[in-house]
């Protein structure tokens, strides 16, 4: 094996790591992933993990800078 | 960034930089990302269209896949783009505000944090590592078998007989499964000795990952920059270990990565509730 197998990163890697990753923000309009209805099936399958509990690092409450 | 128009997805929180990013460089609705400075930090970010980014489009489009597949690898071009110039600290998937204003005051909100947890992740990235059980053949049967030849061995002669074999083979899967896993386990312990942290995903969806058979561990390791080749010879050598287990056959490692510490960013949650 070289260092690095350089080949297109997998959706489902990828997907692990930004619906699952990542710091969560509650922004203007930002919608927590894990609110969002995954209606297709196997996006439903790739991220079960994704629904129970997303670690939110920040609270919202922050409204009055949009309309 | 001035233009007003458009909305503001942001990709990553850094500390300032000096390189400049790779000038084709796009996000995720084409645009040129660029960096908003604030409180001696830097958003990345750039202007994408309301009508798709707004709350009601962003819901919908992210239930199709084609729309998230798209979305998730331009993110993904700019997380790496600015891999190669600084530790980025990436932001969940699709993080939108309405202008820099917004960016800003989520800057200063925010900011604590951000410069603790850049300081955890500074010079480290994200390797990811998991373990396939392939399935296994389809039993032997119909093979290779002389049709008038009805040899006791390899046809049932009884109800009986069919029902051992059958317990047979549901127990020689239950053991290469538990096998597989007790591989994993020792894996994931020995990999997570040479990782500052770890953690687990859920297992991949074979449908979605087009890997056959199942998928025992799906892991992400924290490794500084500096490490990460001999983090990749270990889990090199982890491999052809399991070439060697008598009795193991069909299981596969595949190491994915550097990534960005995508997986290592919300360590925070708990103290800052």
């Amino acid at each position: 094996m070289t260092v690095v197998e350089r080949r297109e990163i997998a959706l489902v890697d990828l997907l692990d790591r930004l619906l699952a990753g990542g710091v969560v923000i509650t922004g203007d309009i930002t919608l927590r992933i894990a609110d969002v209805d995954l209606v297709r099936i196997d996006l439903n399958a790739l991220i079960s993990s994704v629904g129970r509990g997303v670690p939110a690092l920040w609270e919202e409450p922050r409204d009055e800078v949009t309309s | 960034m001035t233009a007003m128009t458009g909305l503001r997805y942001v990709y990553a929180i850094c500390r300032p930089f000096e390189a400049a990013l790779q000038s084709q460089l796009t996000g995720v609705a084409g645009a040129p990302p660029g960096l908003l400075r604030h409180h001696g930090l830097v958003a990345v970010v750039s202007t994408v269209p309301e009508r798709d980014f707004a709350e009601e489009p962003l819901r919908a489009h992210l239930e199709d896949l084609d729309w998230l597949t798209d979305t998730a690898r331009a993110h993904q071009g700019v997380i790496d783009a600015l891999t190669t110039v600084t530790t980025p600290l990436p932001l969940r998937l699709a993080t939108v505000f309405r202008d820099d204003s917004g960016v800003r005051v989520m800057m200063e909100t925010g900011e604590a944090g951000f410069r603790r947890t850049l300081d955890r992740l500074d010079g480290r990235v994200e390797w990811g590592v998991k373990v396939h059980l392939d399935p296994v053949r389809e039993p032997e049967t119909v093979e290779d078998e002389p049709t008038d030849a009805a040899s006791p061995e390899s046809r049932p002669t009884s109800g009986r007989d069919y029902l051992r074999r059958r317990r047979q083979r549901v127990r020689s899967d239950e053991d290469r499964w538990r096998q597989a896993e007790e591989f994993a386990s020792r894996l994931h312990t020995a990999l997570s000795g040479h990782a500052e942290e770890a953690r687990l995903h859920a297992p991949q969806n074979s449908t979605l990952s087009g890997v056959p058979g199942q998928n025992v561990l799906n892991a992400a390791y924290l490794v500084p920059r500096a490490e990460s080749e001999e983090f990749v010879e270990l889990v090199d050598r982890t491999k052809d270990d399991v070439l060697g287990v008598p009795g193991v056959s069909g299981i596969r490692v595949e190491l994915t990565g550097p990534w960005a510490a995508y997986s290592f960013t919300g360590e925070l949650s708990g103290e800052e509730r």
